[in-house]
């Protein structure tokens, strides 16, 4: 009795439960609701099946949401996500549309690496305004959001850009293996940032800094530098992002494009459990944070809800993942089952300020 | 600075410091504003200030409550959805056969009540503004499109009268009786702001929560109050913005938020909060209002230097306020 109640102590403290818990249920849900909806079928070599297109479709918010982790495990925040993903496909589809051979391999490489270029100088102008001279990162970031819309409009000359380019559709559309490309995009960017965070020691220099600047600085760490860079790593995803969302529709639209993507990776970040205040990241949490964002996305589409009334959902959701992590709420809910304390709610005490 | 010279020295360049942002802010309008006199000659009509106010009328209001909550060292992301919410009930509510006064109490009784519940869960579960008002809008977009996916006009004479009645000269100069309101709006918060035991609270909390709990300030009541103020704004604005287009339309005043905290920066009020005045967010509202207005009779620009336009000066503004604070630790 004792031991099966420490081992479900030990499992619902553990920080991915709940949202796995939430994810499964969801997944649970949809299949009663529609029983072919875990069903994968394979046609032409391809996989298809509901499974896989919210792999597909999450792909981008991955790639965003894996860039916030980093910035803000620094403290930080970057709402200049969303335009940098309409500005990076703007430029891709503008420059690739200009020229003779679309179908080109080679003009595609170079729309991406000037888009790349583009977004890397965008990422270091928001890297420069926090870093060096120090401003609140909701605002510094909030500038190029603002005027990051206004850019990839000029860019596009306030007009939808259709490109016809196959090596370009396939960032979005095309497939390997099996699966979608854009899943092993994802996966790859993934896995290459959990090894330089995890398998050295930039994860922790990373948490350090978001824990506190100064210390971190007094300690030998170069901080300004290090906040520098997990802006331009956010910008770098979000570069790659915007080149699959104008993939997957094979035109740019300066306006709708990343719209609002900002926020869907901020939530997915903390659904995942990363704290906003900085000082811990868990890439696996937001992953599955992207995850759910991206299954109640399609969930309330194949119920035939319209897309603007899925923030009902959305706002439900935010809520309550993050009243269940939050750990003013959790001592609240303990304190009323007095006979079981959950450690959870000590284990994570976090960086709270002593009242009085 | 005839008083400055009877004080101490210190005290004389410390004082105009602390108004820099406001004046700088003054000074671009007053120069934005010398520009289009010179270049356009219709400029100088003494009709395009009001139309500014005609058409920004219900930014200034939103912009004066989310005055409030960043003071504090909030913020608040569900303003513009709240605006486009409250005029989507009182359309929906009208059609219904609502009468009017009725219709007018339900809708500035949504968004206090939303900003109340916000203000709690920020303040009692310690969650972020950021995250709370961030599904605070998502709730009251949703919330749009539950009620119509389209746009519902309004038809109700109170409304129609509203929006049509011009005060002054109904051929030469007037303004529209929504900006009687929004300078009411902002007589009143100017005053809770300076005078009141409220208004020093919001400044005490913005400049260091830590001591305001110390000194025995009702942090808890005065956290809650600014969101609910703030959420009682935004249903204020929605309700002029429903007299100006005389319609609930689902996805109206989308990223209204992001104008809103510009104005507000531009207006001198420092994000990290303790430090501003509704008077600053006025000439921001301005400085957005003539941007709009220039690029207007110009005719050759484009709406998306706006948006260009607006973050520059986000960024002048920020640069500036950011000096000046470093200077004066």
């Amino acid at each position: 009795m004792n031991d099966t109640m420490s081992r479900y102590r030990t499992m619902t403290g553990h920080r991915l439960f709940w949202p796995a818990a939430v994810l499964f249920v969801m997944l649970a849900a949809n299949t009663i609701y529609r029983p072919g909806f875990l069903s994968i079928e394979l046609k032409d070599g391809h996989l298809y099946g509901t499974p896989i297109d919210i792999l597909r479709l999450s792909a981008p918010l991955i790639l965003v949401a894996l860039g916030m982790t980093l910035v803000i495990s620094t403290g930080g925040i970057d709402l200049s996500v969303g335009s940098l993903c309409a500005i990076s496909g703007a430029i891709a589809c503008m420059y690739i549309s200009k020229q003779p051979d679309q179908n080109s391999v080679g003009v595609v490489v170079t729309a991406l690496a000037m888009a790349m270029g583009v977004s890397l100088v965008l990422g270091a102008w928001n890297g420069v305004l926090v870093a060096v001279i120090g401003i609140q990162p909701i605002i510094a970031t909030l500038i190029l959001m603002v005027a990051g819309r206004g850019l990839a409009q000029l860019i596009t000359e306030g007009q939808i850009i259709t490109i016809n380019s196959e090596p370009y559709r396939a960032i979005g559309l095309g497939h390997a293996l099996t699966l979608p490309l854009a899943i092993f995009i994802a996966l790859a960017a993934a896995l290459l940032v959990a090894a330089f965070t995890r398998r050295t020691a930039l994860g922790m220099i990373i948490e350090s800094v978001g824990g506190n600047a100064t210390a971190s600085r007094l300690a030998g760490i170069r901080s300004g530098r290090v906040i520098f860079l997990a802006y331009v790593i956010s910008a770098a995803c979000a570069a790659v992002a915007g080149f699959m969302m104008t993939a997957n529709v094979s035109s740019a639209d300066g306006n709708a494009a990343g719209l609002w993507v900002e926020l869907d990776a901020i939530l997915a970040v903390v659904i995942g459990g990363t704290s906003l205040a900085g000082g811990r990241f868990f890439l696996s949490g937001t992953i599955i944070g992207a995850l759910i964002i991206q299954t109640l996305t399609t969930t309330v589409y194949a119920m035939d809800i319209s897309p603007q009334t899925s923030l009902l959902f959305k706002a439900v959701v935010v809520i309550a993942v993050c009243l269940i992590q939050a750990p003013a709420f959790r001592a609240r809910f303990s304190r009323r089952r007095r006979h079981a304390p959950p450690p959870a709610a000590i284990a994570d005490k976090p960086k709270e300020q002593v009242p009085a | 600075m005839t008083t400055g010279t009877l004080t101490a020295g210190r005290a004389r360049f410390r004082l105009p410091r602390k108004q820099i942002p406001v004046l700088a802010t003054l000074a671009l309008l007053l120069v934005m504003y010398g520009i289009g006199v010179s270049q356009y000659t219709a400029f100088s009509n003494v009709q395009v200030i009001f139309n500014v106010f005609i058409d920004n009328g219900f930014l200034l209001v939103v912009a004066v409550g989310m005055t409030f909550v960043i003071l504090t060292g909030g913020i608040d992301l569900s303003v513009g959805s709240v605006v486009a919410m409250t005029a989507m009930v009182s359309a929906a509510l009208l059609k219904d056969g609502m009468p009017a006064a009725l219709v007018l109490v339900i809708a500035l009784l949504i968004g206090p009540t939303l900003g109340l519940v916000m203000g709690c869960i920020i303040h009692f579960f310690e969650i972020q503004p950021f995250i709370v008002t961030l599904a605070g809008m998502f709730f009251a977009r949703g919330m749009c499109t539950f009620i119509s996916g389209a746009s519902i006009p309004i038809t109700d004479g109170f409304w129609t009268s509203m929006s049509q009645e011009r005060i002054g000269n109904p051929q030469g100069n007037f303004v529209s009786i929504s900006v009687l309101i929004a300078f009411a709006v902002v007589v009143v918060a100017a005053y809770t702001l300076a005078y009141t035991r409220l208004g020093r609270n919001v400044y005490a909390i913005g400049g260091n929560p830590q001591s305001a709990l110390l000194m025995g300030l009702p942090v808890a009541r005065t956290r809650i109050a600014v969101y609910t103020i703030s959420g009682l704004c935004s249903a204020i604005g929605g309700i002029l913005l429903s007299f100006y287009t005389l319609s609930g339309a689902p996805l109206i005043a989308v990223g209204m938020e992001l104008d809103v905290i510009a104005a507000v920066v531009i207006g001198g009020t420092v994000l990290t909060g303790g430090a501003g005045y509704v008077f600053g967010t006025v000439l921001g509202v301005l400085v957005l209002g003539v941007i709009q207005t220039l690029i207007t009779f110009d005719g050759s620009l484009n709406s998306w230097w706006t948006k260009i336009v607006i973050g520059g000066l986000l960024f002048a503004f920020i640069l500036l306020q950011r000096l000046i604070g470093i200077r004066y630790k």
